[in-house]
């Protein structure tokens, strides 16, 4: 019998569907990969096959009393451990929530389970998503599948969605949530050969999902192809009445109206985005990607997003910002870690507490906000920040009057071995370079995979589209799928 | 603008995060690599731009206010609201005492 893992989300729903096999043996399938895997990935902080199990019996007995079925049923997936998830622990990778069990359900989580999907776990991430590589985790690294030819280093799955892009592209999930900041989920799907989608800021909704920078976070789906994220973020989005910026958009049919055929399609090449000393693969990548979009009818023009250059720093005000203050809800009082030393006072509980349950980079970046945000720095910091964010959006605006769709690559290099950027947080913070501006215009932008470097590692191309205009990111973003042909797999080592 | 180990400890306090005096010194020159760098966005004409309030243009909207609209997250739900507080006492979050 051939291994059910092989398959994608489209696949084993129109399987189930189809009776080919049953729910309850692709969840089984599953599960026994992740307990596989595990051990060597570290990609999930708990897993949960009785749920797997569970949704997928559930599918099984709808379909055998001919009941209409979901349209992710019997898809097992991996779930960013962001999500809240009820009676699961929720701990965004921090010590401060180790044990929490949320009871309720994120709303994007709820939508995936009613579309028919099973949870395998909660997938490990840099803790509460502040990072580039997944080293920030209180619950360890996380362990990409990929290596370099010829060696057994350990690499970077990416980050903050390292646990969900590790999952998906060792196949041990059909599919998994991730979250993008400023590029959460691009550019660990571009470390790991897989395709992940940021919708439009407001699609799907942040109710019951760990809060770091509420102005940028959004959901999207990761998973091994474009068609796969299509159907996966039309079960992900929709209208939230608990999320304040939830967008009242109906949601549109998008992989019904997924084509590769973009003739009229005008595809943006911004220079800025050429950095000086821009790596030779990723280049000829980017170039490569310019040739597929033209071959699939399209043409290029080239474009200036003049700001490019501000987008990094200003994110790196922003969201520290929004984070010092989100943060402050972890106290000790009413949820998660309590550090009380003996005989110490309320405020005394509050600072042991949260020294004790924040990791380093969480820290620093709350320290960051902390002073960005104060008294005498406010206007100099944030609200010049809040003013070149503008300014940014302003140039995606102009430029979207003269084209469709913008290309760029999703990350400066393939994924590096661990530990090679961690001492220099500024170093790792220029990983998000080409992922940050479309986070800070809240415009819809996806990674798809477009080859592999000189040393046989995964590359990503970045498609960035008009707010609400997911349809075009996506068929751009297969158009790349289709001429790119990737079709490169982690060798087996776990 | 830098910051001296004195600055660091303010904002460590304003931030409620209790640190020693050798997590100050390590997170002196951190800050101040960070802070020299954002400081680049000086050089940026803003005269006459707005800063952003919403990336997306959406209006605020009200809810009916009932208790308990969303029986998950409604009223009348004290225990399971409790449920994962480190010490609840008799029905309330327990703190240290604040009033001598």
């Amino acid at each position: 019998m051939r291994d059910l893992t092989d398959l994608g989300l489209a696949a084993i729903r129109d399987g189930v569907a189809g009776g080919d096999f049953t729910a309850t043996e692709v969840a089984g399938a599953f599960n026994a990969a992740v307990a596989e895997a595990n051990p060597a990935l570290n990609a999930f902080i708990v897993t949960t096959p009785d749920h797997a199990l569970a949704a997928a019996a559930r599918v099984d007995a709808a379909r055998a009393a001919g009941q209409p079925l979901g349209p992710l049923a019997g898809v097992p997936i991996g779930m960013k451990d962001l999500f809240a998830t009820q009676g699961v622990q929720t701990t965004a990778a921090s010590h401060i929530l180790e044990g929490f069990i949320p009871p309720y359900e994120s709303t994007v989580s709820q939508k995936l389970w009613d579309a028919g999907a099973g949870m395998l776990g909660k997938l490990n991430l840099d803790q509460f998503a502040m990072g580039s590589s997944n080293e920030t985790s209180a619950f360890g690294n996380v362990i990409s599948p990929w290596r370099a030819e010829g060696e057994t280093a350990m690499r970077a799955p990416g980050g903050s969605s390292g646990g969900s892009s590790a999952a998906v592209a060792a196949r041990i999930v059909a599919a998994a949530t991730g979250t993008d900041t400023g590029g959460s989920i691009r550019q660990p799907a571009a470390f790991t050969g897989i395709a992940g989608i940021k919708p439009t800021y407001g699609r799907c909704s942040r109710w019951g999902i760990v809060a770091f920078a509420s102005s940028l976070d959004q959901a999207g789906p990761m998973a091994r192809d474009v068609t796969d994220c299509a159907i996966m973020l039309e079960a992900m989005a929709g209208f939230d009445p608990k999320d304040s910026t939830s967008l009242d958009l109906p949601v549109p049919a998008w992989s019904a109206g997924l084509t590769d055929d973009l003739r009229g399609l005008k595809v943006g090449i911004p220079r800025e985005y050429r950095i000086d000393g821009l790596n030779a693969d990723v280049a000829k990548s980017w170039d490569d990607g310019i040739a597929w979009l033209k071959d699939a009818g399209a043409s290029v023009v080239d474009i200036s997003l003049p700001h490019t250059r501000y987008a990094l720093p200003t994110y790196y005000i922003i969201a520290p910002a929004e984070a010092s203050s989100n943060l402050a809800r972890y106290d000790g009082v009413r949820y998660g870690l309590r550090d009380l030393p003996d005989h110490a006072g309320l405020q005394d509980m509050y600072a042991a507490t949260r020294a004790a349950g924040f990791g380093a980079e969480v820290k620093r970046r709350i320290m960051i906000g902390t002073y960005v945000l104060s008294a005498g720095f406010y206007d100099a910091y944030y609200t010049q920040a809040q003013k070149v964010r503008t300014l940014i959006a302003r140039d995606f605006d102009a430029a979207f009057g003269e084209v469709d769709v913008i290309l760029t690559p999703t990350a400066p290099s393939a994924a590096f071995v661990l530990g090679q950027k961690s001492d220099d947080p500024l170093e790792m913070y220029l990983n998000d370079v080409f992922s940050v501006p479309a986070s800070l215009a809240g415009l819809p932008a996806m990674s798809v995979p477009a080859g592999l470097d000189r040393s046989g590692l995964p590359l990503g191309l970045h498609l960035i589209g008009r707010a609400f205009d997911e349809q075009g990111v996506l068929n751009a973003g297969l158009a790349i799928e289709r001429r790119a042909g990737f079709a490169a797999r982690p060798g087996r080592w776990w | 603008m830098s910051v001296a180990p004195a600055d660091v400890a303010k904002i460590a306090m304003l931030a409620r995060i209790k640190v020693t005096e050798a997590e100050i010194a390590a997170m002196v020159p951190e800050l101040n690599g960070i802070l020299a760098w954002v400081e680049q966005l000086g050089e940026v004409d803003v005269s006459g731009v707005e800063p952003m309030t919403a990336v997306i243009a959406n209006s605020l909207r009200l809810r009916a206010d009932v208790v308990g609209a969303d029986p998950l997250t409604g009223g009348n739900i004290r225990d399971k609201v409790l449920a994962n507080a480190p010490a609840p006492e008799h029905g309330f979050f327990g703190v240290p005492k604040v009033i001598e």
